[in-house]
This record gives C-alpha cells, structure tokens and sequence, in this order.
C-alpha cells in the first residue's frame, strides 16, 4: 500500500494556563522551534526535523487540554475525497479558510464521536528543518532543551471509542494495530491505530468524559534520547509522570512528563513497523499492565486516569 | 534562606515540613508523604484539590475547569500550584476517577473510568 490520503499526524493545538511561561518551557526544556505567532496571539512551534513550518500551536487559555489535532493529507483531490466519505458518513464537516493558522491551507474539520474536534489538510508552508535536502550533515542533536525529531501521535479518551473505531477505520483509511480487551474479554478498552507504517499515528481509551486529551507525543530517536530527555527533565524540574521505561504495546521505549499547564506529553523511540495486511495484537485485561509498561506488569491508577 | 512550613492535611492527621519554595503538594512527595492525590503537578488535571483549613499561601494560575473563581475566592486551590507563606491546615477535595473495570455488560454503559 502506498499512501494516498491522510499521510501523518501534522499538528495539534494545545491550550496553556500561561502562555509565555509555556513559550519558554516548549523552547528551553521541549527543545521545539518557535516559529512565531498570529494576530489571536497563540504560538506556534515545529520539530527540529519536521519540514513544514509548525506542528504545535500554543493558545493561552483558562484550562489545560487540545483544542484540536490534524492530519496531513498527501493532496486536494484526496482531501476533497475525504470530505465526500465523512459527510456521507453522517458527520459534519467545516473548512477552515487558510492562513487561520500560520502558513497553513484550508483545513476540513470535523468531530469525531468521542467529540475531539480532527482536522485534515493538504498546504503547510516548507519551512526546512535542521539540515537542508542537498547533501546534509546528520543533525547532531545538542539542544536546546530534548529537540524531539517530530510529532509522533496522540492518545485521547472519550466515551464511544467503538465509533471512533469505526469511523476511523472505514472513513479516514485506518488500520487496527494493537487494542486491550476489558474484563468481559470482549469490550476494546482501548485500541491503537496507524494511517502509515508506524505502529501507531493515534490512540484512544475508553473514559466516562469526551473530548480529552491523556498525552501528545514527540518521536526520539533511540532509548539513549529517551534517557536523555528524562535528565532533562528532571535538570529543569519539570513534572515527570513514568519512564524511562518501556511499552508492551508497540514495544517503544517512553518517558512521560506534563507540560507548565498539566498537559501530558510523551517522548517515544522505537516500535515495530505495522502494515495493513498484518494481524490486530491483543492485549487481555489480566495482562494489561505489561501491555502499558513493561517492566512493572501492573496499572499505574495516575497514569490512566489522569487527563486534560 | 529559604523558610520552612508545617503543613497538616486534616482527612489523615499526616504532616509534613515544606520548604518554600516547593508547592504544598511536591512538598508532600518530596518527603514520601502521602494524602493528597498526585495527578500532574501542574495546575492542569484536577485530582490535587483542597480546601485551605488555615494558613497563609501564595499561589499561581490554575484551571477553571476544576476550581471556580469563587472556589479559588473561598480558599480553595489545586494543591500543586500554591506554596505556603505561613503553616497551613488543608482538607483533601480532589481524588483519583476510579479505575472500575467493570466489563460493559455489567454496567449497561461502556465507560469504566467513571468519577
């Protein structure tokens, strides 16, 4: 399979208790690029190796959590397409004139059953990353800050993640890659969920309130990063939740850390490749603990109930 | 020099010294205290919630999604986002959301993580 519609995930807005506080800290500790700001005020950063000019948006809000996440669409007529399937579907959808975000095309949104309002667009503005694309050096990564190589995934909790599911698999082209059965050994959990061939672009839980958000991760690019990240961390005082451990599910290495304004934010490395014709892998509910981390076989109540 | 601080957290009678320029509530973990729930330490989840008993603080930005403006008003405060300026009595407010598990079939309704 070659991608044709929805390539990756491409940005994702988180809101900030204060934003100039969280500028800092998303450049000084995260290791993002700032990449400026628009006429609302909110901020805008990109990985050091993404290419496009932004992929979190920063909006100084009165609470914490994600406002919303897109994805990159390969081109025009695959975005025109995935609107046809998505109104056809039964849900809404509204686009979004370009330049409301910096340097972004028009944008189709729409919200997905567990209410969490996703995005899919085609234009963002090459902005370059590190190196160049003509005989570039490796990127020495040396700061400042941990200086993530991209946007990785999110995973977001809602009630109806069957619908989410559903929509996502038949609507947005989707494909099941891990899911955790519940006690009844027959109601997904949560379920995990690839557009490419990472072992996973999004992930949702199942939780008695919609539309929040449990973490936004940045990809590293070895355990040796995701160690580092974590001496980062904790050089700057910042609140650490799990890790540096391990992940049954993907089998990606993690450190989990919380943002100035609460929001959960992951550094990953590793994980298999997944492809379409490849077998969903399940997790049963006494095992579960292993799925999540690894190494201490058992449910951290914090880390899976904890959310914006 | 920095000042120290005894905090009491009325529900279990446990206190703990928290210097001043730790949050009442990393003060309690740095010291391996337990009492109030731990959730992300920075002013976002909600799950650190308490109502100042007694005692003076100082105190940053917290969501309004978990303590109102007359909440905030009347002494309440996400414990991860003030830090004491005199002792301080406090009552623990926030908790955890269960983590249920109970299967769909038993409970008519799919979620599990319920408050």
């Amino acid at each position: 399979m070659a991608m044709t519609g929805i390539l990756r995930p491409g940005h994702a807005q988180i809101r900030v208790l204060d934003l100039e506080e969280s500028v800092k800290w998303y450049t000084d500790v995260l290791g993002l690029v700032p990449m400026g700001r628009d006429s609302q005020g909110r901020a805008y950063f990109k990985a050091r190796q993404e290419r496009d000019h932004n992929s979190i948006i920063l909006r100084q809000a009165d609470r914490a959590g994600m406002d919303f996440f897109g994805y990159k669409v390969l081109d025009q007529a695959a975005l025109d397409g995935l609107e046809k399937k998505i109104r056809d579907y039964g849900i809404q959808t509204e686009r979004i004139p370009a330049g409301d975000l910096m340097e972004t095309g028009e944008r189709v949104r729409f919200k997905v059953p567990t209410g969490h309002t996703t995005e899919l667009y085609v234009d963002k503005k090459p902005a370059g990353n590190a190196v160049g694309t003509e005989n570039p050096n490796v990127d020495v990564i040396d700061g400042p800050g941990i200086g993530p190589v991209r946007l990785d995934h999110c995973l977001i909790y809602g009630k109806d993640i069957d619908g989410n599911h559903d929509f996502y698999t038949k609507v947005l082209g989707f494909h099941l890659v891990e899911r955790v059965k519940m006690e009844d050994g027959t109601t997904d959990l949560a379920i995990w969920l690839s557009c490419s061939a990472k072992a996973h672009d999004i992930a949702m839980v199942r939780h008695s309130e919609d539309d929040k958000l449990h973490h936004v991760a940045f990809q590293v690019t070895s355990w040796e990063q995701v160690l580092r990240s974590a001496d980062i961390l904790s050089n700057n005082r910042a609140s650490i939740d799990v890790g540096p451990t391990r992940h049954g599910i993907t089998n990606g290495t993690t450190v989990y850390f919380f943002d100035p304004s609460g929001n959960r934010l992951e550094t990953f490395s590793g994980g298999y490749d997944h492809y379409p014709d490849m077998e969903p892998t399940t997790w049963t509910w006494d095992e579960v603990g292993a799925g999540i981390f690894y190494h201490p076989r058992k449910l951290n109540e914090a880390f899976l109930t904890v959310v914006t | 020099m920095p000042e120290y601080y005894n905090i009491t957290i009325e529900d279990t009678g446990e206190s703990y010294r928290c210097v001043d320029y730790r949050s009442v509530l990393v003060g309690m973990e740095a010291l391996g205290k337990k009492g109030i729930p731990v959730g992300c330490r920075s002013g976002g989840c909600g799950v650190c919630k308490v109502q100042v008993v007694e005692g003076t603080y100082s105190k940053r930005v917290m969501s309004r999604a978990h303590v109102s403006e007359e909440e905030e008003a009347s002494g309440c405060a996400l414990s991860c986002r003030i830090t004491p300026t005199s002792d301080m009595r406090i009552r623990v407010l926030g908790k955890m959301k269960k983590n249920v598990c109970r299967p769909a079939s038993m409970t008519g309704t799919p979620p599990i993580f319920t408050n």
